[in-house]
C-alpha cells in the first residue's frame, strides 16, 4: 500500500500538466506523501513529456527506478513505454485508437477516450483536456484516489472558477464509473492501491522556485531584474506574481521593482548597482546566463556589492538539454571570474531550503558585501515536492556594516575596507548619503583600503589578504552541513542539493543490504571544518552528485588535502535525477 | 584687511568642492576640457554633490569619472556595462542624478547594446559620450564611430563606416540628443546643464580629440578638423529659472524651450533654423550632415513627453533603498497565508 508510482505519458501542450497536478494533489490531500517529476521536451507542443508520480508512505522523493502503472497516452511512444513496465505492472491506454499492446505479463485496461471525450461537453479545441482527465478517472478506480480528493485539487486548481471544474470534474466521474463498469475486478486485485493516511497534515505541495521566489520575497527584495531561461523563469515568475499582493506599500506604491533585461549580463549589472545604491537586489538565471555573467560576478566580488543571483541548474555544457536537470555549475559558481575569486555559494536541498535560502541569502551578502549565489536545479526547481510548510524568518533583516551620516559624524573619518574588527569587512556607505565624507568611487580597478586607484603591488596583496579573511568570515555565517551519524557507521556519504533525496532512500536500502552509513549534506561553499571532521571519523566516504566529473568531491580533496585518499567519488549525470538504487549499488561496488 | 575670496554658489560651496582627483590623462586630452565644464556646470547648477552619482565603464574616458566631483559617490565600472548598472542604482534610488562619462568603444562597441536599452528604459541621467574615435588606453585601435578612410598609425585605414551616435539614440527614443566638441567650452557646459534639468536620459556626444593616437589633421575627431568646421545650430544658453532672462531679442532671432519643472533653453539661431522638436528633422540633419561630412554641433533633439524608469514602475516617492526592513518584509500571517494556497 501506498509505495508506487505512475507514470502518465503524453503530448506536451496537451494539458496533461492540469491532469496530473489533479492527481498528486488529491493523492496529497489523502494524507499520503508524493512527489512529481516532469520529464518534458524542450518544446512548446507536440513533443513527447513523462510525468512521473511517486507515493510513498515512507516519504521518499526521489526518481523511482521502477514505475509499475503505465498511463500510455502518447501512441509515438506507446510501444518503448510499455518495454519498460516490469512485469505485474499495468497500463491504461485509449482503447478506441490505433496502437494495441501486446504484452501478456502486465494489465491492460483499454479506456474509451472518443466516446467519453464526446459526450463530455467540452468544446472541441479542449478536447485534448478532457481525454487527460479520462486517464485521471479511470487511476482513480483502479488505485483508489478519492473522487471528493480530486474534486478538490481540482477547484484548487482552476481556483474555484465553477466551469471549468464541473466539465473536468464531470470527465472524472465519468470515466471512473466507466472503469468500475468495464473492469469490476480490477480494483480488488491491483497490487497498487492507496490507502488514507495522516501524513501529509500541514504540509504544503509546492515546487523549489515558487519557494525560492517566496522566499526571496520575505527576505525582503527591492530589486529583481532576470532575463528568461529555462529553467529559472518560474522563480523570477513567482516574483511577479506575489509581489503586487505581499509587497505594496501603504500609499499603494510597489516596495518593488523587477525589470526584464536585455540580456544576463546587464540583468546582473542591474542587480549589482542597485545592490551598490542600497536595494536588497537579486537575478534568477542558469547555467548558460551564469556564463555571461561572469565579469559582474568578479566585479561584485570584488568591489564588494551585495546581490544574489539564483542558478536554477540544468544540463551543460553550452545550451546543453535545457529541460533536464544537473548539479554541475558549482565549480563553475564557486570561482565565477577571474583571478582569484571565489564566492559565497548556497546549496538548498529541500523546498524548505529554497525558501529559507532565498531570505538568508540577502542577509549573507549585505553582511558580507559580496555576491552570494544560490544553487538550485530544474529537478528542485520546477518539481511539486511535498514539504513542511514555508518557515517565517529566524531572525531579523542584517543590512550589514552601512554608516549613516550621523555615525560618520561620530567616527570623524571614513576608510571604506578598512578592517577593524578583523573579519575582512569595511563598513560602506551608501550614494545619497548626505554627509561629506560618506563619498567613494566603487571600482573593479586596484585599489588600496581607501577605495583609490593603486598600482602598489603591497596595496593589492593586502586587499586579496583581507578579501581571504572574508572569505574565512563566510565560512561560520553560511549555512552548515547537516550530519545524521550511525555509530556502527564506517562509511559516510556525502551529497549537496537535490540528489538529497536519492542519498535518504539509498541509506534505508544499504542499512538493510547490512552496511550502515553515516551521511553529510553539504549546504553551502565555502566549505567549513565541519567537513573534515565528518571525512576524518570514517573509513571511507562517498560524495554522491549529479554531475559528470564530481565536483564536489574535487572541492572537498581541495579542502581537506589530509583525507583526500577517503573520498571515493560517485558522480553521474544524464539529465536526469538520480535514483536511490543507483546510489546503492555504486556505494556497495566502492565500499 | 580682507582676504581673497572663492566665489560660491547657491549652496554655498566652491569650484573646488566640485573637482576630483588629478586627471592621469595625457596633456591636452579632449577628456580633461570636458571633465572641466562638467565641474563648472555642477558648481554653476549649484548641484548637491551628495545627490549626484558619477557612474562609468571602462577606458580613457570612463577614468575621468574620478576626476570631478570627489564629493559624489560613484562607480567606475565594467567596459560597455554603465548602462545596466545606472539603471540597477537608478531604481534603487531615483532621487539621485546620475552622471555618467563614457566613450566610443564603452557605448559604440562593446556597450552598444546597453546603450540603446538604456534608452529605451528612458533613465534620466546625463549620458556624456568622450567620443575620439580610438582606443586610447589599448595604444590606437578604430572604435566603431571611426570615418570611413580613416587613418591611424599602427591601424591602418578603417574600412568601415561609423556609428552615429546621435543618430542611434534618436532612434533608441532618447529625448534629448546633442552633439558637441570639446574645444567648445561653452557649448559643452551650457548643454550639460541643460542635460541635468532634462526628465530622461539625455545624451551628449561630444567630439574629444585624441592627442596621442588620432589627432592628425585630417582626422575629423582633431581640435583642427574641429575648429575648422565645426557648425554649431545655434549659440545656446541655459536659463536655470525664467525670470532671470534678461537679453531681449528680435522676434524669429531665439527659440526658447521650456523644461519640465521650469528652467529654459534658449537657442539664438545662427546659420540654420533647425527645430529641435522636430524627431524627423533631428535625423534628417544627422544624414545631411553625415553625407556632407558637416561637423554640426548643438542640441538636436528635445522631446520631454515619455515617463520615467521609476514612472514606468510607478515608484513611490521612498526610494526602495531607503524602505525599513518592516516594510520590506511582510507579516507572519501572510506567509500563513500563503502556505494555504499550497494544500
Amino acid at each position: 500500500m501506498n509505495e508506487f508510482a505512475i507514470t502518465a505519458a503524453t503530448v506536451n501542450g496537451s494539458g496533461s500538466q492540469t491532469a496530473n497536478n489533479a492527481i498528486m494533489r488529491a493523492i496529497f490531500r489523502m494524507g499520503i506523501p508524493v512527489n512529481g517529476k516532469n520529464l518534458f521536451p524542450s518544446n512548446i507542443q507536440g513533443e513527447p513529456t513523462w510525468f512521473t508520480i511517486r507515493v510513498s508512505a515512507q516519504g521518499y522523493s526521489a526518481r523511482p527506478a521502477s514505475v509499475p502503472i503505465l498511463v500510455a497516452f502518447n501512441p509515438r511512444t506507446a510501444e518503448a513505454d510499455l518495454a519498460a513496465l516490469p512485469a505485474g505492472g499495468a497500463c491504461l491506454y485509449p482503447g478506441d485508437g490505433a496502437w494495441r499492446p501486446a504484452r501478456n505479463d502486465v494489465a491492460l485496461y483499454p479506456l474509451p477516450v472518443r466516446e467519453l471525450v464526446a459526450t463530455s461537453g467540452f468544446e472541441p479545441r479542449m478536447r485534448d483536456y478532457a481525454a487527460n482527465m479520462v486517464y485521471v478517472g479511470a487511476l482513480a478506480a483502479l488505485i483508489g484516489i478519492e473522487l471528493e480528493a480530486l474534486h478538490g485539487a481540482l477547484v484548487h486548481h482552476f481556483t474555484g472558477k465553477a466551469r471549468p471544474v464541473a466539465l473536468n470534474f464531470g470527465v472524472v466521474q465519468a470515466a471512473y464509473e466507466r472503469f468500475m463498469a468495464d473492469f469490476p475486478a480490477a480494483p480488488a486485485a491491483s497490487r497498487f492501491r492507496l490507502q488514507r493516511m495522516a501524513a501529509t497534515t500541514g504540509q504544503i505541495l509546492i515546487d523549489g522556485n515558487t519557494a525560492a521566489g517566496l522566499g526571496a520575497i520575505f527576505g525582503g527584495v527591492s530589486f529583481l531584474a532576470w532575463y528568461p531561461i529555462t529553467p529559472a523563469t518560474s522563480l523570477a515568475d513567482t516574483l511577479s506574481a506575489y509581489l503586487p499582493r505581499l509587497r505594496t506599500g501603504p500609499a499603494g506604491h510597489p516596495t518593488y521593482a523587477i525589470v526584464q533585461a536585455e540580456d544576463e549580463i546587464a540583468a546582473l549589472g542591474m542587480a549589482v548597482g542597485a545592490g551598490w545604491a542600497g536595494a536588497r537586489a537579486m537575478t534568477s538565471t542558469s547555467g548558460p546566463g551564469l556564463s555571461l555573467m561572469t565579469e559582474f560576478a568578479g566585479l561584485a566580488s570584488f568591489a564588494e556589492i551585495p546581490c544574489v543571483v539564483w542558478d536554477v541548474q540544468r544540463i551543460g555544457p553550452s545550451t546543453g538539454l535545457p529541460t533536464r536537470t544537473a548539479q554541475g555549475d558549482l565549480l563553475a559558481a564557486y570561482f565565477l571570474g577571474h583571478g582569484d575569486t571565489r564566492h559565497v555559494v548556497l546549496l538548498p536541498g529541500t523546498v524548505a531550503e529554497c525558501f529559507e535560502f532565498g531570505w538568508r541569502a540577502f542577509d549573507l551578502a549585505e553582511r558580507l558585501q559580496t555576491i552570494v549565489f544560490v544553487l538550485s536545479d530544474l529537478d528542485l526547481g520546477m518539481n511539486l515536492w511535498s514539504s513542511d510548510p514555508l518557515a517565517y524568518p529566524t531572525t531579523p533583516m542584517d543590512r550589514g556594516k552601512v554608516l549613516s551620516a550621523a555615525e560618520l559624524e561620530r567616527l570623524g573619518s571614513f576608510v571604506r575596507f578598512a578592517d577593524p574588527e578583523g573579519d575582512g569587512i569595511g563598513a560602506r556607505t551608501l550614494p545619497g548619503n548626505p554627509h561629506p565624507l560618506a563619498a567613494t568611487l566603487s571600482r573593479g580597478t586596484g585599489h588600496n583600503e581607501r577605495n583609490v586607484y593603486s598600482e602598489r603591488p603591497e596595496d593589492w596583496k593586502a586587499n586579496m589578504d583581507r578579501l581571504r579573511r572574508k572569505h574565512a568570515t563566510a565560512r561560520r555565517l553560511v549555512p552548515q552541513p547537516v550530519v545524521e551519524h550511525d555509530p556502527a557507521a564506517t562509511v559516510g556519504l556525502i551529497s549537496f542539493g537535490s540528489s538529497d533525496g536519492a542519498v535518504r532512500e539509498a541509506r534505508d536500502q544499504l542499512r538493510a543490504q547490512g552496511l550502515p552509513t553515516s551521511y553529510m549534506r553539504v549546504r553551502a561553499l565555502p566549505l567549513g571544518e565541519a567537513t573534515c571532521h565528518f571525512i576524518a571519523q570514517h573509513h571511507a566516504c562517498v560524495v554522491v552528485e549529479a554531475n559528470h566529473d564530481g565536483q564536489l568531491c574535487d572541492l572537498l580533496r581541495m579542502h581537506c588535502p589530509a583525507h583526500a585518499a577517503r573520498l571515493l567519488s560517485v558522480a553521474h549525470s544524464d539529465g536526469l535525477p538520480l535514483t536511490a538504487e543507483f546510489v546503492a549499488e555504486s556505494v556497495q561496488e566502492l565500499a | 584687511m580682507t582676504t581673497a575670496r572663492q566665489p560660491v554658489n547657491a549652496l554655498g560651496l566652491t569650484r573646488a568642492d566640485y573637482r576630483g582627483a588629478p586627471s592621469t590623462l595625457c596633456a591636452g586630452c579632449g577628456h580633461d576640457s570636458v571633465t572641466s565644464q562638467i565641474i563648472a556646470a555642477a558648481f554653476e547648477l549649484a548641484l548637491p554633490p551628495q545627490r549626484v552619482i558619477r557612474m562609468s565603464g571602462i577606458g580613457c574616458s570612463s577614468k575621468s569619472a574620478a576626476y570631478f566631483l570627489g564629493r559624489s559617490h560613484g562607480f567606475n565600472s565594467l567596459h560597455g556595462r554603465m548602462p545596466a548598472v545606472t539603471t540597477g542604482a537608478h531604481v534603487a534610488n531615483h532621487t539621485l542624478l546620475p552622471l555618467a562619462v563614457s566613450g566610443d568603444g564603452d557605448t559604440g562597441s562593446i556597450g552598444l547594446g546597453g546603450f540603446k536599452h538604456l534608452l529605451r528604459r528612458n533613465v534620466p541621467m546625463v549620458y556624456i559620450i568622450e567620443n575620439n574615435g580610438v582606443y586610447g588606453l589599448t595604444k590606437g585601435q578604430f572604435s566603431a564611430t571611426a570615418d570611413e578612410g580613416a587613418r591611424l598609425k599602427h591601424a591602418g585605414v578603417n574600412e568601415l563606416p561609423p556609428i552615429d551616435l546621435c543618430a542611434e539614440a534618436l532612434i533608441a527614443g532618447c529625448g534629448f540628443v546633442a552633439r558637441s566638441f570639446a574645444g567648445d567650452a561653452k557649448q559643452v557646459r551650457e548643454l550639460i546643464k541643460a542635460a541635468f534639468a532634462f526628465h530622461g536620459t539625455a545624451v551628449i556626444d561630444v567630439i574629444s580629440p585624441c592627442v596621442t593616437f588620432n589627432n592628425h589633421d585630417d582626422s575629423t575627431k582633431s581640435y583642427a578638423y574641429g575648429k575648422a568646421h565645426e557648425e554649431p545650430l545655434h549659440d545656446l544658453t541655459f536659463i536655470p529659472r525664467y525670470e532671470e532672462l534678461v537679453e531681449e531679442f528680435a522676434p524669429g532671432e531665439v527659440r526658447d524651450v521650456r523644461l519640465h519643472g521650469g528652467p529654459m533653453i534658449r537657442l539664438r539661431r545662427l546659420a540654420t533654423d533647425h527645430d529641435p522638436a522636430d524627431r524627423m528633422a533631428a535625423i534628417a540633419l544627422l544624414e545631411h550632415a553625415r553625407a556632407a561630412g558637416e561637423f554640426i554641433t548643438g542640441l538636436i533633439y528635445l522631446s520631454e513627453g515619455r515617463p520615467t524608469l521609476a514612472e514606468s514602475l510607478g515608484l513611490g516617492a521612498t526610494p526602495l533603498a531607503e524602505l525599513p526592513a518592516d516594510t520590506l518584509r511582510p507579516p507572519p500571517e501572510a506567509l500563513a497565508a500563503v502556505n494555504d494556497e499550497f494544500r
